[in-house]
């Protein structure tokens, strides 16, 4: 047991010539809650998606509740441990709710299907849709799936949830439906990542805020210092834009 | 004037329906055995392995740019110079598999590309293995959307397999082919025939459209 | 007697293909005209040219090619005529491409948005007009492709011919593996050609449908 969940150390990567992510250091303990935010293009989704190596990295280290991220084995390990939240969900439209939720447990776990269909049923309880368990993804409204795709990922039963602008492609409407079941998780201690806008919720669950800015961290900090002072002008800039 | 005469037809109207029972069998099973080679060959031009990927290219193009004829001349005259005998009916099944493999191929290539990458991000997240996402989250919506044009690919191959007659495998077509040499009925043979093709064709679609709705029947997403 | 395969053998079968491109050109004529007919009657007013122009594409997609060369050819002596294997194949593959074009230009007829029909109509312009001036040239847009693409079917169906006794590229190959019996090299041969005929037009198919999802989606 190592006293980081996450550990980035000189992590650089480019798309062809582009220099996506620049020098990114960066340490998360356990049961942290982290917001990062930052301009579109500033690499925010590409940090967080370099934690299961969706991205690979051309330098730099990572290591994720212990175990470093090279070689098919050990990212197949962390990708079991650290669970995903999309901006477009990304449910598969040919399986029912449950089934969305029972098919990696039973497929990378080896979990028996009557226990992975209790487990999916707690968590469907959990984010408060349980009545939807045999409908289809097209059938629920966006913020439903994205509840579902927050169970999809908890019955994985993971150390750490990546959220990637998960409320971005929501109606306005809905938006809270999803914030609060991420408030409730974060209350439960799971460490978080999460890559959004909403203000509102860094300032209420962030253990840290990070801005980020062409491929850096910029600035990162407590929500209190981070909104009120903040010392970096492009993140002034960037805080009076949202506003 | 010209008679018409139906009553050898009528007489033979069993053996006319073993022949169309033959091509019910024998382009089933060209449909079951090249839709898993068409899958393979989508696999095969998709998973970025070159040599691999130009194999079936050249596979997929030398099938799609010459007549079935020739592939099945080829396939029970040409190969035996090779040490490959076959008989008729093996020949023919072999000819309609490597010809429905190449267009199906290409069907599924563009199903499997019709498939967001968030689906597969999303099996990668969740630490499915490369052949779990394949067979979990692709292969059901890619199959579903290209649905219509792989089965009137199938029903366009069942027709095709008339043509196996040329090499004497016994299908619908030679059994006709059987009777007009023995009483020269000749139009209304091939009349109640074609009717029969037709029928078969409509049948196929039948099952097809049922088939649909027993494992595609799913809401569209978005 | 077996001989060897010749060069002469080569230059046969090299000469059948112009009996090839004839009939495949016969064929692409005949179904231009009767595919165009009807698309027309496909996407008409009247409800009596609209199933007719179905049925007749039901039909011929619905049968096999081999089957409808057999009627034609038989049927020629059911009307009185001589049985002639260039007629009946002629005729058969016309049928043939003009339910074929037929089904591909109703759709590119139909994927003309309507407003554009519709704006004709409130210029006043007649019927023929409209479609002459205004739907037809944006269909042709979207058919060119896949009538390339039709043509490569086409000129694979001609090989049909060769069993009703019309000497083109497929049966020139078979009386020169009857009296060679090198069935390997000829069939061989004669997909080569086949290939350098129908490959050049799939490929330009494809370049054309490429640079139209261009257009579209930009």
């Amino acid at each position: 047991m190592t006293e980081h969940a996450i550990t980035m150390r000189a992590v650089n990567k480019y798309y062809g010539a582009y220099h996506a992510l620049v020098d990114i250091d960066l340490t998360v303990d356990r049961g942290e809650r982290i917001v990062i935010c930052g301009p579109s293009g500033s690499g925010k989704s590409t940090l967080i998606r370099t934690i299961n190596q969706l991205e690979t990295i051309q330098s730099g280290q990572i290591v994720v509740d212990g175990i470093a991220l090279s070689g098919a084995e050990n990212v197949a390990k962390v990708r079991r441990d650290v669970g995903m939240v999309f901006q477009s969900f990304n449910l598969f439209p040919h399986m029912t709710v449950l089934e969305n939720c029972m098919l990696a447990p039973m497929k990378t776990r080896k979990v028996p299907r009557a226990e992975a269909e209790a487990t999916a049923r707690q968590y469907l309880e959990r984010v408060r849709i349980p009545e939807q368990a045999d409908k289809y993804p097209a059938q629920l409204s966006g913020g439903q799936q994205q509840r579902v795709a927050i169970a999809r990922a908890l019955c994985m039963k993971p150390r750490i949830m990546l959220f990637d602008e998960p409320t971005s492609a929501l109606d306005p409407e809905m938006v809270k439906e999803v914030l609060d079941t991420m408030i409730d998780l974060a209350r439960d201690g799971m460490t978080m990542l999460c890559v959004t806008h909403e203000m509102d919720f860094a300032r209420a669950v962030a253990d840290r805020v990070i801005f980020m800015d062409r491929g850096a961290i910029v600035e990162e900090n407590a929500p209190e210092p981070f909104f009120t002072n903040p010392c970096n002008e492009r993140l002034q800039a960037f805080l009076g834009q949202i506003a | 004037m010209y008679r018409f005469n139906f009553q050898p037809v009528f007489d033979n109207l069993d053996m006319l329906a073993h022949g169309a029972w033959l091509t019910v069998q024998l382009s089933s099973l060209a449909m079951a055995i090249g839709l898993v080679v068409s899958v393979l060959g989508a696999v095969a031009k998709t998973s970025g392995i070159k040599p691999l990927r130009w194999i079936v290219d050249a596979y997929v193009e030398v099938i799609r740019n010459t007549p079935f004829l020739i592939q099945i001349f080829f396939i029970f005259f040409g190969l035996p110079a090779l040490g490959i005998s076959m008989s008729h009916n093996t020949a023919a099944l072999v000819a309609l598999v490597v010809n429905v493999g190449a267009y199906g191929t290409e069907i599924i290539r563009a199903g499997i590309e019709s498939i967001p990458q968030g689906q597969i991000e999303a099996g990668r997240a969740l630490a499915l293995s490369p052949v779990q996402i394949f067979r979990h989250v692709v292969l059901k919506p890619a199959l579903r959307n290209i649905y219509p044009s792989l089965t009137s690919q199938f029903i366009y191959l069942m027709l095709t397999s008339s043509v196996v007659s040329v090499i004497s495998a016994t299908d619908l077509a030679a059994a006709g082919a059987d009777l007009n040499a023995r009483t020269f009925a000749s139009f209304e043979i091939y009349l109640v025939l074609t009717v029969l093709y037709f029928l078969l064709a409509l049948g196929f679609s039948t099952l097809f459209a049922t088939l649909r709705r027993v494992f595609f029947d799913y809401p569209a997403g978005r | 007697m077996i001989r060897e395969f010749s060069s002469a053998d080569v230059l046969f079968i090299l000469m059948a293909i112009r009996w090839t491109l004839i009939l495949s050109l016969i064929a692409f004529a005949g179904g231009a005209v009767g595919g165009m007919a009807l698309a027309l009657a496909r996407t008409s007013q009247a409800r009596a040219l609209r199933w007719i122009s179905i049925a007749f594409i039901q039909v011929f997609q619905g049968t096999p090619l081999l089957m409808q060369l057999f009627l034609v050819y038989f049927g020629l002596a059911v009307l009185g005529l001589p049985i002639d294997p260039l007629l009946a194949a002629a005729v058969a593959l016309t049928l043939h491409a003009s339910a074929f074009l037929g089904e591909i230009w109703r759709g590119a007829i139909q994927a003309v948005p309507q407003g554009q029909s519709e704006a004709a109509t409130a210029l006043a312009l007649s019927y023929g007009d409209r479609m002459r001036h205004v739907v037809l040239p944006q269909a042709m847009r979207t058919a060119t492709a896949p009538t390339v693409g039709f043509l490569v079917q086409l000129i694979k169906g001609t090989s049909l011919a060769s069993i009703i006794g019309f000497t083109e590229l497929t049966r020139a190959g078979q009386i020169v593996n009857n009296a060679t019996f090198q069935p390997f090299l000829v069939f061989g041969t004669v997909a080569v050609f086949y290939f350098i005929l129908c490959w050049p037009l799939s490929l330009l198919a494809r370049r054309m449908e490429a640079r139209m999802r261009l257009a579209v989606t930009r």
